[in-house]
């Protein structure tokens, strides 16, 4: 950890969720900045330019998408959203918008503290522009530089969209990336509709790099959202 | 006295009438015999008095004609400034309706009664506009000359001989509340006139002098006095009603009058009218529609239409009757409304067509028997016979004439062939095969050149001396004259005959539009799809676009949905079908309300009332729609509009029931909640208030343990209400079933992921094979069902047994089971646990909710849910989900990307 703790900016309205958050946070070794609106954490977003934000998407005085979408006019700073159950719309506009990751209520403190490493870490790399040319995660190598696939150092042929689906999973490695958001970086921005492309393709995937893939390690679905290459930072 | 008694419902009739009058404002007429008798002078000083009185009096509009006596009586008073509208680079100054609405005095006054309006005004009339000024409870006062009524209008031109062109329908003096009559003798008029006292329009004079003579005034006078005598002796009817006083003229009355398309027919219209006054009788304006006049011209068609129109105007039932016969439809029709009198024009055609074709006039007297029948001086309806023909005239293509004469060519070669062979009797038998030819594909007049035509070559070929028009023998005449008519009736009636095919053919493609409108409205639910549909229809048949405007909860209207042939009124559009809907009129293009709107809007009216708009805008510029199209059109938007309203009531009625059901579901809920919330919360509480004593020690396993009591039970709470907020919504409505194609195989491995590590006391095995087929469905729903599956299980089945997650496909049907090795399910049990708040034997259970949150979710998507023991112990829950249909392939790789690893 660096010597200067990373600041999180904190947009969310209850009380209590406020409390649970702070005192989760700082005794993690965070820095904190609590905001009740909307508005207010867009002012402290500039004037305090945090590491991360952590929103809350049932704001009193706008929706969290209005907030992503203002943030991102300006800054890359990665954002998580936090949202009930109920919210599962606005969930996707707010990660279409831009946003990084999401919550959904109620989560627990593992949780929470691994997508906040997750988006420092993305960050990071995006300020610094470094790839790793080798990806590896259990038993999957994955070259970047040689475009080459191992398995248990075993080389698994993939065909190309497949191959680029699965850098694509990697480059946002941990992160929960939407349906569109997928499709926009695979097969292009016409065809942000065709979900059933994008099932076939990851079902494919999964049946090639994962040893049972009704019980995946790594290639997660999240219903209604997207995946996720599930990938914890200090793992 | 029994039979003095009011008649209830009249008394009723009588109740509503004055209830609804009391909202509207009150009419006053000043009523005159002739300009300048002082009635304008005269509604200024009633107003003053009024004024005088405290009441809020606003000149509307009051044309002094520059006369200093009347202009005095106008100071003081509140004067509405005039509207300027430009027409024709003139800017003419007109009432200010819309000003006058928004200051809302309790009296306005608006001289001239039968003004008509400067084109681009809201109404062509200005009595329209005195109609929504009353229908908004605004009083009025106006004035009005004798000859400006529309009963009296011929009267007053046979009199006077000039023809009043501004009039106003009777029933607007039936209406008016009180009618003051300026009387003035003739003698003081003219001595007025003389006076310089009388204005008169500069370019007019001759005509108004020519008006002023004493004998046109004294017949003007004795009109406006009957008139106003009339409507004395109407008003002491309408009290002898009210207090039972026995009515004195012999009820049931009925009067039917013949109406045509010929302008005569308007004058039996006012004929009908004041007999009908007289006798205070009913009366019904009838037209008789034959099939072979379905032809008829547009402005023949469109005059038919005005003289209904005023017909109705001037307090008429109006009935158009179809059928061949004029006569006996009329007597039959008659007899089956008890109409006691038949009005009917004199026949002004020439006599020999009677004796040719039979009267209609005849017949009808003839066969009148107890009716009387009145014959006035105006047109039979018209001569059913007449030759529909006359109307085509101009239409006749020049192909039909080539026609004609090429098949008297070929007859005439034929007849050349058979010439050695056959008698001359035989040759004319092939010309009028010819000519019945020529009928069955030409009109009237190439037939008729055919048979001269015909007659001319079989003079020229075959009669001797041959080659020559002259003949030899006398009888070859007779021959010449039967084959002339022969020919004639042969054309006459094959022409007869294709006229009513094609008369039946247009009305069928008028009936079977209107069919197929109906047919698609029935199979359809849901105001928007509706509204689609009468879009599509309407745009089809009329070549239109169209707008469906649907009134919002403020009864604003906003367009329903927006199709292809649908256009968006802009906001002045969006004004005129408001004014529509209000007033429950027809407005627009082809109306006499703001005819210079884009579109012509119709009130869509239901049995509950108007319930929203027809917008219909023409694709190509046009002069709008015929008063036929209209009357199809009205048909269009009624159909509409029942199926709207019935689609409105089923909503709403849906509405209700879903809210009694939901109101019941949460008086169980909350007494079901009560306990079930409790039991977590009590344990949760109890763990943290232990935690939070200050003055005892607890050891570190034990505080651990607490900790993870907190942490289970609140993960149970969540469960819980994460399945109550389900089936509420499910319940409601709220939640859409959004179908995706996507694997079974994967929302599978997202819920053993959710599960984690509370499946750590089950092992399951999953049994699904790897080429199921992608299937619809919504995989936020799919997920709960498997959670509350999968939850029932841990729940019921003890410790360390196994589950069984297996999946299989058949006949497009996708079968997915869990068993478990559990108790199993209470025998006749099967079906009831599925139901709202049944709750197995196990300790911990939830509030019942789980099973029948599957049974809702997986019905929803068409599929069927159950539960079975299992041999060897335990239970089966099974559900199924259809894949029928084709997932949509992802195109082959190759075509997407070229690049190889």
């Amino acid at each position: 950890m660096t010597e200067e703790k990373e600041l999180v900016l904190l947009i969310e309205d209850e009380p209590p969720m406020r409390r649970f958050l702070r005192i989760t946070l700082q005794s993690n070794g965070y820095r904190l900045v609590e905001t009740e609106t909307g508005a207010e954490g867009l002012l402290q977003a500039a004037s305090r330019n945090p590491d991360v934000v952590l929103l809350d998407l049932g704001l009193p005085d706008m929706d969290g998408f209005e907030v992503t979408t203002r943030l991102r006019e300006w800054t890359q700073t990665p954002v998580i959203v936090i949202s009930a159950r109920e919210q599962e719309q606005d969930k996707v506009k707010a990660l279409d918008a831009g946003a990084d990751d999401y919550l959904t209520k109620p989560f627990n403190a593992g949780e929470l503290l691994a997508r906040i490493r997750v988006a420092l870490r993305h960050a990071l790399r995006q300020r610094s522009g470094r790839q790793e040319p080798v990806f590896s995660l259990y038993n999957l190598r994955v070259d970047l530089a040689q475009r080459q696939v191992f398995l248990d150092d075993r080389e698994v042929h993939l065909t190309p969209i497949e191959y680029k689906l699965l850098t694509t999973l990697i480059r946002h490695a941990g992160k929960v990336i939407t349906h569109r958001q997928l499709l926009t970086e695979v097969w292009g921005a016409a065809h942000v509709n065709e979900v059933q492309y994008l099932r076939v393709y990851m079902t494919q995937l999964r049946h090639k790099l994962e040893s049972d893939p009704a019980r995946p390690r790594f290639l997660m679905n999240e219903p209604g959202i997207g995946y996720r290459l599930k990938y914890d930072a200090e793992g | 006295m029994e039979e003095h008694r009011p008649d209830p419902d009249q008394l009723l009739d009588k109740m509503r009438r004055e209830t609804e009058r009391s909202r509207e404002g009150q009419l006053k007429i000043f009523f005159g015999a002739a300009p300048g008798v002082g009635k304008t002078y005269a509604m200024l000083e009633a107003a003053r008095q009024k004024h005088a009185e405290g009441v809020d009096v606003l000149v509307g509009l009051v044309e002094t004609h520059g006369r200093k006596e009347t202009e005095t009586l106008l100071q003081g008073l509140e004067v509405l400034p005039r509207q300027g509208v430009e027409y024709r680079g003139k800017v003419l100054q007109e009432f200010d309706l819309d000003s006058a609405l928004t200051r809302k005095p309790a009296v306005i006054l608006v001289d001239e009664l039968a003004h008509t309006n400067a084109p681009g005004s809201r109404h062509k009339k200005r009595w329209q506009d005195i109609y929504e000024l009353l229908g908004a409870g605004i009083s009025v006062y106006t004035t009005v000359n004798v000859q400006h009524l529309e009963s009296l209008n011929d009267v007053v031109s046979q009199i006077t001989g000039i023809n009043v062109r501004e009039t106003i329908p009777d029933f607007l003096l039936d209406r008016a509340d009180e009618i003051e009559l300026i009387d003035l003798p003739p003698d003081d008029l003219l001595q007025r006139l003389r006076e310089g006292k009388v204005y008169m329009p500069e370019q007019a004079a001759a005509a108004i002098e020519n008006f002023f003579r004493k004998g046109n005034l004294i017949a003007l006078r004795e009109l406006a006095l009957r008139r106003t005598a009339d409507r004395v002796d109407e008003q002491m009817q309408v009290y002898r009603q009210d207090k039972g006083i026995k009515d004195i003229w012999p009820a049931g009355e009925r009067i039917l009058v013949c109406v045509g398309h010929n302008p005569r027919s308007i004058r039996l219209i006012h004929a009908a009218r004041r007999l009908a006054a007289g006798l205070r009788a009913e009366w019904i304006a009838v037209h008789v529609e034959a099939p072979s006049r379905v032809r008829s011209s547009e402005s023949d068609r469109k005059q038919l239409a005005d003289h209904m129109r005023l017909a109705e105007s001037l307090g008429a039932e109006t009935v158009t009757l179809s059928g061949q016969r004029m006569s006996e439809e009329i007597l039959t029709y008659a007899r089956s409304r008890n109409v006691s009198r038949i009005i009917i024009g004199k026949p002004s055609h020439a006599r020999w067509k009677d004796k040719l074709f039979g009267s209609p006039l005849d017949e009808i007297v003839r066969g009148s028997g107890d009716l009387d029948v009145y014959v006035i001086s105006g047109d039979v309806t018209k001569p059913h016979l007449h030759p529909a023909a006359k109307v085509q005239r101009g239409a006749v293509r020049k192909r039909e004439w080539l026609w004609s004469v090429l098949t008297v060519a070929t007859c005439t070669g034929i007849a050349r062939l058979m010439f050695p062979y056959f008698e001359r009797v035989d040759m004319v038998m092939v010309y009028l095969l010819g000519i019945v030819l020529i009928a069955n594909r030409t009109s009237i007049w190439p037939t008729m050149f055919a048979t001269l035509l015909s007659i001319a070559a079989f003079d020229f070929f075959f009669v001797p001396p041959q080659y020559t028009f002259a003949v030899n023998d006398v009888r070859h005449f007779v021959t010449f004259i039967v084959m002339f008519i022969v020919s004639f009736v042969i054309s006459r009636l094959t022409l007869r005959v294709r006229q009513q095919a094609e008369a039946a053919r247009m009305r069928e493609r008028r009936t079977a539009a209107l069919y197929n409108l109906s047919r698609d409205l029935v199979r359809e639910r849901g105001a928007k799809r509706l509204s689609e549909i009468a879009m599509k229809h309407i745009g089809e048949v009329f070549d239109s676009q169209v707008a469906i405007l649907i009134p919002d909860e403020q009864n604003q209207l906003a367009p329903s949905v927006t199709a292809p042939s649908s256009f968006t009124p802009d906001q002045q559009e969006l004004s005129v079908a408001q004014w529509v809907y209000e007033h429950r009129q027809p407005a627009g293009l082809s109306t006499d309300t703001l005819p210079g709107a884009k579109a012509l809007y119709l009130p869509m009216i239901a049995s509950s009332g108007a319930i929203g708009v027809v917008g219909i805008l023409p694709k190509t510029a046009t002069d709008g729609f015929g008063p036929e199209q209209f009357h199809y059109l009205e048909a269009f938007a009624n159909q509409t509009a029942i199926a709207l309203e019935r689609s409105f009531l089923g909503e709403s009625a849906q509405r209700a029931l879903l809210k009694a059901e939901t109101e019941s579901l949460r008086n169980t809920l909350l007494s079901s909640i009560s306990h079930d919330l409790r039991t977590p919360l009590s344990a949760i509480t109890g763990a943290a208030t232990t935690l939070l004593q200050e003055n005892i020690i607890i050891d570190e396993v034990s505080r651990i343990d607490l900790l993870q009591t907190i942490q289970e039970e609140a993960e149970h709470l969540n469960r819980i209400i994460r399945n109550v907020l389900d089936m509420t919504r499910l319940e409601s409505g709220v939640i859409k079933v959004n179908k995706e194609w996507q694997s079974l195989e994967e929302i599978v491995g997202v819920v053993l992921n959710r599960l984690g590590e509370r499946l750590n006391d089950h092992p399951v095995t999953l049994r699904i094979p790897g080429n199921l087929p992608l299937i619809p469905f919504d995989s936020l729903l799919l997920e709960q069902v498997f959670m509350n599956l999968f939850d029932n299980a841990i729940k019921y089945a003890p410790k360390g047994t196994p589950l069984e997650l297996s999946a299989s496909e058949s006949f497009y049907t996708v079968t997915v089971e869990l068993a478990d090795r559990g108790p199993g399910i209470p025998p006749g049990e099967e079906e009831h646990i599925f139901e709202k708040f049944v709750r197995g034997r196990a300790t911990g259970g939830g509030v019942g909710l789980g099973l029948a949150i599957c049974r809702s979710i997986i019905e929803a998507h068409g599929g069927k849910i159950w539960a079975e023991n299992r041999e060897g112990g335990g239970a089966a829950f099974r559900f199924t989900l259809s894949s029928a249909g084709l997932p949509p392939a992802p195109k082959n790789e190759e075509e997407t990307s070229h690049e190889r690893i």
